[in-house]
């Protein structure tokens, strides 16, 4: 039993003269503790994709099963509820409170699920140190590097123990160096604590931390690569292969 | 195409506009209303002393004008700097465009122009359409006729707020594009970069900061509060000064200093949103300080104004009852002046008629007709013996008051009178006297010789005093009744054929109730009444060497200059009142959205992580709230406190209790500060809604 299913999912934007359809029947099943990359170019449809998922955005047509339900029904307070209790967050911009400390904005995403003072304590100081953010928890989102602010961000998505955790473009806005931490970090959560991960990305080194990639073009699934044993190193030139194809699709069409 | 732009640019801005419009409008026609009194009030029919009154009262008011129109034109100021500072991207993008500055001036004059334009027509309307109202109140609170009234517009009043309105946005446009001619591309695109940043205080030194001023605030409260014997003007002005600072250094450390307590309490500072929704206002505090504070002082001058203003009505409505118990009072005397004295001689009300051949008892269902006497002897110095150098400082010359002879009236007369009053009656024995005084400085003297026996000697006769206390009340019914004093005697020592004896008639008073059963009737009693006391008063046959003075007062008069002057304190107060209390929420409500403006990408944050729309509006509401109620509940702490140095200063003019003034001034407040607080959290929680 998979712990994500996507059956036929359509997204069109636009009116009958000009329809756009941003996801084009996309089938899919993420299972329980995978790491997957969704890549494509720009316009490609992977955000809207996600934010379908995130159930931030309405699918037109399809369901998306997230453990039996179909999260495509959900509507008001349950949909709150819902992405309250199952989801977890990483944005590109980090989306961080700037009125709060990290520990702040780490804990108000339990304090919203209505958990007691102490055992918020106790869950952001953990998830910190996992994030190795413990010195910075203090500090507000204006004293912090990017890297620093995106693995808070990190940890307020996974301190709640979401079923999923989903990433948008999580690395847009950081350099190199802080890109690999965090990826590492978010690898170390999919190892060691079994996170599922959903990350959409179109950054090649990205996607090669991620235990399976889809590839999407034109709002349709293009390709899909799994790592199964290879190293990360392996799976990046795997990745970069399937991209040039995906490229070489769009010279052609040029 | 310019107006195109501007007419584009103010829909879409309508959000942060809508506040600043409605604002314009009240204060345009609050402005109108008052400024239209005058016109309002020619077809009313009333008496001359009324005219006069509300003459007096638009004079008031235009003067008052000035001043209103000098923090409307603050306001706008304000607002339009504030709105402009919001625009500044946009500026920017003009200018990338291309757009000369002068254009973009134009642009702004443009809009000026038109929420100018619009502000006036729309206020003026509803000023128009609310002044008639204000007419029937007027008429009703002077008693006036409105059979002749019709729908009045006041051109003089038109004329005066479109020059007023018009000087103060020709202020804005001026401004503006002196701001416009200055800014640099640069600036104007990083404007918004710059304004995310957060000024965070150390809370500690917040906590510290707030114990100090409050210390030095309640030093302040406790010099016009308790210390109000040792207070001179230096002095007022010392307290009033550390009051402002310590209300300033208190908003720039409130959030602070809240903001501490609140973490120290784990299980309230984590549960659900309050973290968010106490970071929110604090930040939203520590930017405003400054406005904060002059909205606190200006509330605080608000319940004072007002509250004086109630007071003072409440206490002339309250004192036409109280001391004025009866319709019509009056009094007679001649004096013979014998080389520069004068002394008083045997007068009668009723020979004086009866000369003329009528009788002024003939109107009167109820009524009392007495004598006051004279002893020759018998005078204030003798009395109160070396106390009279105590009254030094509230007579000119106490010296020659010493000198004046004291009144004296029979017992009989004197239970007559109160009884008509309806006041308590006294007995005495027949060596007693009583005195009945209501002068405060008196009174006390008074007190201090009766503490003990104190034998006085009139017209051959020793009396005893037969209490310890001075018996407090009136002779002579005023609006402000001041009885310095009056000695009650036994009948038996008075006969008027015992001139020898130095007894003196000093005047013959005449006090009675109409025949009448309404308000009509009373009035057209009195006229007649009057116009026989002129009549008879008017034409006595005059001697040689005597003088003659004559009195009247009426429940009617006395009726009508309490309500002139309770009518000006109204209309002042509210007037004022109305506009601060405008000025104040329009203040807030326009830092409040546009916090809330800013703030949007906060809630679709939380709305992300899947926070309950509820719990957002309670947020919301949350946030508004304390925003609105911190500069309240300060400056009704400063209100309490200079209400008391108020008090203090009216309690020897008013009378009357300080509940009912006080609930209409809350009702005031409430309904205009409150009303502009729930525009606001309206405002704000569509401003935050989820955009789909």
């Amino acid at each position: 039993m998979s712990l994500l299913k996507l059956e036929n999912v359509e997204k069109y934007y636009g009116n009958k003269s000009s329809l756009t359809k941003a996801v084009d029947n996309i089938s899919f099943d993420v299972e329980k503790g995978e790491f997957t990359a969704i890549m494509g170019a720009s316009g490609s449809g992977k955000t809207t994709l996600l934010n379908c998922i995130s159930t931030i955005d309405r699918v037109t047509a399809g369901h998306i099963y997230l453990e039996d339900t179909d999260i495509t029904k959900l509507k008001g307070k349950e949909l709150n509820k819902f992405r309250r209790e199952k989801l977890g967050f990483i944005f590109q911009d980090f989306n961080l409170m700037d009125t709060l400390t990290a520990y702040e904005n780490i804990a108000l995403a339990l304090s919203i699920q209505k958990y007691s003072a102490k055992d918020i304590d106790k869950a952001v100081k953990t998830v910190a140190q996992q994030l190795d953010i413990t010195e910075v928890l203090s500090k507000y989102p204006y004293q912090m590097s990017g890297g620093q602010k995106q693995r808070v961000a990190s940890a307020r998505a996974i301190v709640t123990n979401p079923k999923l955790v989903l990433a948008d473009e999580p690395t847009g806005a950081l350099d190199s160096k802080s890109s690999k931490l965090l990826l590492e970090r978010l690898s170390f959560l999919n190892h060691e604590h079994d996170a599922t991960i959903i990350m959409v990305t179109h950054d090649s080194f990205s996607a090669s931390y991620a235990s399976r990639v889809i590839f999407i073009k034109d709002g349709k699934v293009f390709n899909e690569i799994n790592r199964g044993a290879d190293t990360r190193k392996v799976f990046f030139n795997k990745i970069i292969d399937v991209l040039t194809l995906l490229g070489g699709d769009v010279s052609d069409a040029l | 195409m310019l107006f195109k732009i501007s007419m584009s640019n103010i829909r879409k801005s309508m959000k942060d506009y809508a506040i600043y419009f409605f604002t314009l409008i009240i204060g345009v026609a609050v402005f109108y209303i008052f400024n239209a009194i005058e016109s309002q009030t020619a077809f009313l029919n009333m008496n001359e002393d009324r005219r006069e009154m509300i003459r007096f009262l638009t004079t008031a008011i235009s003067g008052v004008s000035v001043f209103v129109a000098i923090v409307l034109g603050l306001l706008i100021v304000y607002a339009s700097r504030f709105l402009m500072k919001r625009r500044n991207k946009e500026f920017a993008l003009y200018m990338m465009l291309g757009m000369s500055k002068w254009k973009i001036s134009a642009l702004l004059l443009c809009e000026t122009v038109i929420i100018g334009a619009g502000s006036l027509f729309v206020g003026l309307l509803i000023g128009v359409g609310l002044s008639q109202i204000m007419s029937a109140v007027v008429a009703n609170l002077f008693e006036a006729d409105m059979s002749n009234y019709r729908f009045t517009v006041s051109a003089s009043a038109i004329v005066k707020t479109v020059l007023y309105f018009g000087i103060m946005y020709v202020v804005v446009i001026i401004r503006s594009g002196f701001v416009i001619s200055r800014c640099r591309l640069i600036t104007l695109m990083n404007s918004g970069k710059r304004s995310e940043k957060i000024t965070m205080k150390n809370t500690w030194v917040c906590m510290i900061v707030f114990i100090l001023s409050a210390v030095v605030l309640s030093y302040a409260y406790y010099m016009v509060g308790w210390n109000q014997w040792n207070l001179n003007t230096d002095k007022i002005i010392t307290a009033i000064i550390m009051g402002a600072v310590a209300t300033f250094f208190i908003f720039w450390s409130v959030a602070g200093m809240l903001l501490r307590v609140i973490m120290s309490v784990k299980g309230v500072y984590h549960k659900g949103l309050n973290s968010f929704t106490f970071r929110q206002i604090s930040s939203k505090v520590n930017t405003t300080v400054a406005s904060m504070t002059v909205i606190c002082l200006m509330l605080f001058l608000t319940i004072c104004t007002l509250s004086t203003a109630f007071i003072i009505r409440n206490s002339m409505n309250e004192q036409i009852e109280k001391n004025f118990p009866i319709d019509f009072f009056a009094d007679y005397g001649k004096t013979e002046t014998i080389d520069g004295d004068e002394y008083p001689l045997y007068s009668s009300i009723d020979d004086e008629y009866s000369q003329k051949g009528l009788d002024i008892r003939d109107e009167f269902s109820e009524y009392h007709n007495f004598h006051v006497y004279y002893d020759r002897e018998f005078t204030l110095s003798i009395f109160i013996g070396d106390a009279i150098n105590d009254l030094n400082g509230y007579f000119e010359s106490f010296e020659s008051a010493g000198k004046s002879m004291e009144p004296i009236m029979k017992l009989s007369d004197y239970n007559a009178l109160m009884k008509l009053y309806g006041k308590k009656t006294i007995e005495l024995k027949e060596n007693e006297y009583a005195l009945c005084a209501s002068f405060e400085p008196m009174v006390d003297i008074y007190d201090r010789l009766f503490s003990d026996k104190h034998e006085i000697t009139l017209f051959g006769n020793t009396l005893a005093n037969h209490s310890h206390h001075t018996i407090k009340g009136y002779i002579a019914p005023k609006i402000q009744p001041i009885n310095t004093g009056m000695f009650i005697v036994p009948d038996s020592i008075i006969d008027e054929a015992k001139e020898d004896e130095g007894l003196l008639v000093a005047a013959d008073v005449f006090a009675g109730n109409y025949k009448s059963s309404d308000k009509k009737e009373t009035e057209k009693i009195e006229k007649e009444v009057l116009e026989k006391w002129k009549n008879v008063m008017g034409n006595i046959m005059g001697e040689e060497n005597v003088g003659y003075s004559y009195y009247t007062n009426t429940r009617i008069e006395a009726a009508n200059s309490a309500v002139g002057v309770s009518a000006l304190v109204t209309f002042l107060g509210l007037y004022i009142g109305f506009v601060f209390l405008v000025s104040c929420g329009a203040i807030l409500a326009l830092k409040e959205l546009s916090e809330s403006v800013d703030s949007m990408p906060r809630y679709t944050m939380l709305r992300k992580l899947g926070v309950e729309e509820k719990d957002i509006t309670k947020s919301i509401f949350l946030q508004t709230g304390i925003f609105f109620l911190l500069p309240l509940l300060l400056a009704c702490l400063h209100s309490y406190f200079g209400m008391r140095l108020g008090k203090f200063g009216l309690d020897m003019v008013v009378v009357g209790s300080f509940t009912k003034p006080m609930f209409f001034t809350a009702a005031v407040v409430v309904l205009i500060y409150g009303g502009y607080f729930l525009l606001t959290f309206f405002g704000s929680k569509s401003i935050v809604k989820e955009q789909k």
